[in-house]
C-alpha cells in the first residue's frame, strides 16, 4: 500500500464510502478505482459541478461500471450532487444503483455495467467533439484489466490507435482481476498508442502519466492496483 | 434503387446540415466517397467494426451530433442488438440506422446475409421508429424527416420494390377499398405489390404502410368493422406485428392472419423471388394463404 500522505486529499472519501456501504471502517484498499478517480477530478479534469455540461468540459466515462462506490463519493466531494444521495445506494427511489446512469446523476457521463460499451462510446464522442471543432476538451475512459475481455475493445482500440484518435486517453485499472492475463499496455501499443504504466496508488504518478499523452495519438494509463 | 436514393440523400444532408453525421463499417464507403472527401470529420467509416459502429453513433449522439449509420441489416441489427440497446436506448440518445439486405435480397450469399428478424428484435428495444420504404422514391423523405428528429429510427432498405410510390409515412393509406364486410389487409412496404396481385377478384380492403412502427393502430380501428379480419403481409418474420394488431383491437372480436418470411433457415440460395415464393410471399402464395 502506497503511504497515504502520497494520495493527499482522498482522506475525505473515507466518511462518503461508508455512507455507501454502511461500512464506518471501509477500506480505501477496497475500492481499486478510488485513486485514479480522485486525481483525474482533483488535478485533471476540467469539469464544473455548477455546470457538468458544459459543450467545452473534459469527458470521463467510466466503462468498468460495477463498484461504482469511488466513482460516487468523488462526485459527492466535487459537489454534483448532495452527500445525502450517498445513503440509499439502490433503494428503490435511489438516484445511485450498483451501476451508474447518466440520465439520473449530475456529472456522470454514460450509463455502464455491461463490459465493452465505454471504449466505443468514448471514441464517439471523441469524434462527435472534432467533428464540431471542440477540439481541447479531451475525453478519458475508465476500464478494468478484465474488462479488456471483451471483444468490442478491441474494435475500439485498433480503430482509434489506426485513426490517431490524440483526444482520447484510456485508463485500465489493473486489479488482476483477469482470469487469462493480457499484455495490458501492449494491447494499445500494437495499434499505435503511446503507454505508461504507473503505481495506481500513487498520485503524482498517476498524474503525470494521465497528463502524459503526446497530442498526436491516443494514450492508455495502466494503473496498477494489487492492493 | 433504394441505396443509390440513401447515398444521395445523406451526402446531401451532409453538405447542408453540421448536425449530420455518417458511421459505416465499409458497407457502401466507396458510394460515399465524395462525401467523405468533403466532410472528413463527419464522415466516419470505421472498418470491419459493427459494434463500434453502434458505440461511435452513441457517442457522437452524446456530443449533439445526429448520426446515421449504415450497414447490412444482419450486422446493422442482429450482430449489435446489446449495443443498440445500451450504446442508443439506455444512453437517451437518438440515431437513423439504414440498412440494406433486408430479409433475403442476398440469396445468393445465403443465410448469414439474411435479417428476417430485424423489425422483431427493434419490437424488444425502446422507442424506435421504423421505416420500411416500399419504393425509392419514398426513401428521401422519410430519411429527410429522420435526420431532422432526434428519436431512434430504422430504416429497412430492400432491392425489392413496388411499381409505384404510395405513402407519405403517416400511417396506413388504403390503396383498394372492399365492401364493408371485407377483411382489412396491411401490405407493408415491398408487400403491397404482390398483396395486389394476389387479391385481384377478391373483396378485401388494401392498406398499404411504410411505417409499421408506430403502428396506425387508430388507422386500423377506423378501417375494420364489428367481427374484424385482418390479414398482414410483412416482408420480414411473420407475426412480427402480430402484437400490435392484439393491442389495437384488444376489445374487439378479431381474427388475425399474419403473414412474412418463415422461421426456418432454408439452406437454399437462388433468388430474392425465388425465397418469396419458398415463403409463400409471392402471389400465388398470398393467394392461397387469403383463399384457404
Amino acid at each position: 500500500m502506497t503511504a497515504i500522505d502520497q494520495r493527499p486529499g482522498i482522506e475525505q472519501l473515507l466518511p462518503l464510502l461508508g455512507r455507501l456501504t454502511g461500512d464506518e471502517k471501509h477500506e480505501l484498499s477496497a475500492e481499486s478505482t478510488v485513486d485514479v478517480i480522485w486525481v483525474l477530478y482533483d488535478r485533471v479534469l476540467r469539469v464544473d459541478p455548477a455546470a457538468p455540461g458544459a459543450a467545452g468540459r473534459d469527458r470521463f466515462l467510466v466503462s468498468k461500471g460495477h463498484g461504482p462506490h469511488a466513482y460516487y463519493a468523488v462526485l459527492a466531494a466535487k459537489g454534483f450532487f448532495p452527500a445525502a444521495w450517498l445513503d440509499d445506494l439502490a433503494g428503490p427511489d435511489s438516484r445511485l444503483g450498483h451501476h451508474a446512469d447518466r440520465t439520473l446523476v449530475p456529472g456522470v457521463e454514460i450509463g455502464s455495467g455491461s463490459l465493452g460499451h465505454g471504449l466505443g462510446l468514448g471514441v464517439g464522442v471523441a469524434l462527435g467533439l472534432r467533428a464540431q471543432g471542440l477540439l481541447d476538451p479531451r475525453v478519458y475512459v475508465l476500464l478494468g484489466d478484465a474488462e479488456l475481455d471483451e471483444g468490442s475493445n478491441h474494435e475500439a482500440i485498433a480503430y482509434a490507435g489506426a485513426a490517431g484518435l490524440a483526444s482520447l486517453t484510456a485508463i485500465v485499472v489493473d486489479n488482476r482481476s483477469a482470469s487469462w492475463r493480457q499484455d495490458l499496455a501492449g494491447v494499445f501499443t500494437v495499434h499505435g498508442w503511446t503507454a505508461a504504466t504507473v503505481d495506481g496508488r500513487d498520485h503524482d504518478r498517476l498524474e503525470r502519466a494521465l497528463r502524459g499523452n503526446l497530442g498526436s495519438r491516443p494514450h492508455v494509463v495502466v494503473a496498477e492496483v494489487h492492493s | 434503387m433504394m441505396r443509390e436514393r440513401f447515398v444521395a440523400t445523406t451526402t446531401d444532408l451532409l453538405d447542408q446540415d453540421p448536425r449530420t453525421a455518417l458511421v459505416l463499417a465499409e458497407i457502401s464507403a466507396g458510394l460515399f466517397r465524395p462525401a467523405a472527401a468533403r466532410h472528413p470529420d463527419r464522415v466516419l467509416n470505421l472498418g470491419i467494426r459493427e459494434q463500434l459502429m453502434v458505440g461511435v453513433a452513441g457517442g457522437l449522439a452524446l456530443t449533439g451530433l445526429r448520426p446515421i449509420l449504415h450497414s447490412y441489416a444482419t450486422f446493422a441489427v442482429d450482430r449489435v442488438y446489446e449495443q443498440l440497446k445500451l450504446d442508443l436506448d439506455h444512453q437517451d440518445v437518438g440515431a437513423v440506422v439504414v440498412s440494406v439486405g433486408a430479409s433475403y435480397d442476398g440469396s445468393e450469399y445465403g443465410y448469414t446475409h439474411f435479417s428476417p428478424a430485424d423489425v422483431a428484435l427493434l419490437d424488444t428495444l425502446i422507442g424506435w421508429t421504423v421505416h420500411v420504404p416500399g419504393h425509392p422514391d419514398e426513401v428521401d423523405p422519410l430519411l429527410r424527416a429522420a435526420a431532422g428528429r432526434d428519436d431512434r429510427t430504422y430504416l429497412r432498405l430492400s432491392s425489392q420494390s413496388n411499381d409505384l410510390p404510395h405513402a407519405d409515412g403517416l400511417g396506413l393509406r388504403v390503396v383498394r377499398r372492399g365492401t364493408d364486410r371485407a377483411p382489412v389487409a396491411v401490405a407493408v412496404g415491398p408487400m403491397l405489390d404482390p398483396l395486389l396481385r394476389a387479391a385481384a377478384g377478391l373483396d378485401l380492403t388494401v392498406a398499404y404502410t411504410n411505417t409499421p412502427r408506430p403502428f396506425d393502430a387508430a388507422g386500423l380501428r377506423a378501417l375494420v368493422g364489428d367481427g374484424a379480419r385482418v390479414v398482414l403481409v410483412e416482408p420480414y418474420q411473420a407475426g412480427t406485428s402480430a402484437r400490435v394488431v392484439a393491442e389495437a383491437l384488444s376489445d374487439l372480436p378479431h381474427r388475425l392472419l399474419a403473414l412474412g418470411v418463415g422461421r426456418t433457415d432454408l439452406r437454399r440460395y437462388g433468388s430474392p423471388a425465388d425465397h418469396a415464393r419458398w415463403h409463400g410471399l409471392d402471389p400465388a402464395g398470398l393467394r392461397h394463404a387469403l383463399t384457404r
